[in-house]
């Protein structure tokens, strides 16, 4: 399927008296308007941009003093799971990516399909991660007075690295409970017929969201569960 | 700014890209390579990570104001890793001094 002769952030120009595109008053035309979205949302992502390099630089500190004890902690990461886990999460991007497609074609029962099909590939993250969680807390791995760890040499290091683990997975997962909500209210607003190709900027927008917490899973399952797995 | 809507093709082809690159870097963590594990790993991270900016969220396409905030963004983060990791990495290098 080649490229589709239709075009995006369309100007009002290219539209007839009284088609409807939600075009403020303070926009010169909906490209503008369009554009001042993208970048709005840009900015957000950059300040969470800067709240998950907290989390990465705590990391990079401790691993950089404990080497040893954070690449022995690979061994208890269930690196079956995160794998099928990151592949979700593609595949979760691919169908988001295809939801915001068939918004700039206005084609509207695809919209709906492809984010429902983005909310279950959500879902399924979430409870394999559950099942994740109910691992480390059976075996106690959760940080705090329960903590047990195999090497005794590492009993404190390795508790950095869960906490580690909790915060950043768990913060991570916390986007993705934001971003289940915002699905939920793109499938209400296009089962309501607000979009069309004229205007489907919110599509558009949580699309970015959607992609930017997939990045932060592709740099958390390398880091989490891959390094140090062969020493 | 007039676009032509991408081809579920080009799509496609990031999404099974981003596929091979999960299974590459999953595949390469079972080698032992010493410190190239972790360069290996973090690169195909950096890769699968522009993939997405550029192609599913479109930055590629997006206007150059939008561009330079991306770009400010991973550059801030890249400095505060950056020089995170001078610092922990230089320290001992100088003897400590008599007076410390």
């Amino acid at each position: 399927m080649g490229d589709i002769d239709a075009t995006l952030h369309p100007t009002s120009a290219a539209h007839p008296a009284g088609v409807r595109q939600d075009l403020k008053h303070h926009f010169d035309d909906a490209a503008q308007q369009m554009e001042s979205s993208t970048l709005g949302m840009w900015v957000f992502l950059v300040t969470e941009i800067m709240f998950f390099g907290g989390m990465f630089g705590g990391y990079t500190v401790y691993r950089n003093m404990y080497p040893e004890a954070f690449a022995s902690t690979s061994h208890f990461m269930n690196v079956t799971i995160g794998a099928i886990n990151t592949g979700v999460l593609i595949c979760s991007s691919f169908t988001m990516v295809l939801a915001v497609r068939a918004a700039q074609l206005g084609q509207k029962k695809a919209i709906i399909a492809f984010l429902i099909l983005t909310l279950i590939l959500g879902c399924v993250f979430l409870g394999l991660k559950g099942v994740e969680y109910h691992e480390k807390w059976v075996e106690h791995h959760i940080p705090g007075p329960g903590f047990q760890y195999a090497d005794a040499r590492y009993f404190h290091q390795a508790q950095i690295l869960f906490f580690l683990y909790f915060a950043m997975t768990g913060m991570h997962a916390m986007h993705m409970i934001v971003g289940a909500g915002l699905l939920t209210a793109l499938i209400v607003m296009a089962a309501r017929n607000r979009f069309s190709e004229h205007w489907y900027t919110p599509v558009e927008m949580i699309g970015l969201y959607w992609h930017f917490v997939d990045i932060v899973w592709i740099f958390l399952f390398p880091l989490l569960y891959l390094i140090g797995h062969t020493s | 700014m007039i676009h032509k809507v991408v081809s579920v093709r080009t799509f496609a082809a990031v999404f099974v890209a981003l596929l091979a690159l999960t299974f590459t870097t999953v595949a390469i963590s079972k080698l032992d390579l010493g410190e190239y594990n972790f360069i290996c790993a973090m690169t195909i991270a950096v890769i699968k990570g522009a993939l997405v900016v550029a192609f599913f969220m479109d930055v590629r396409r997006s206007s150059s104001l939008t561009k330079l905030f991306v770009g400010a963004g991973f550059f801030w983060m890249a400095i505060l890793l950056v020089f995170i990791l001078s610092d922990y990495h230089s320290r001992g290098w100088l003897p400590r001094p008599a007076w410390w």
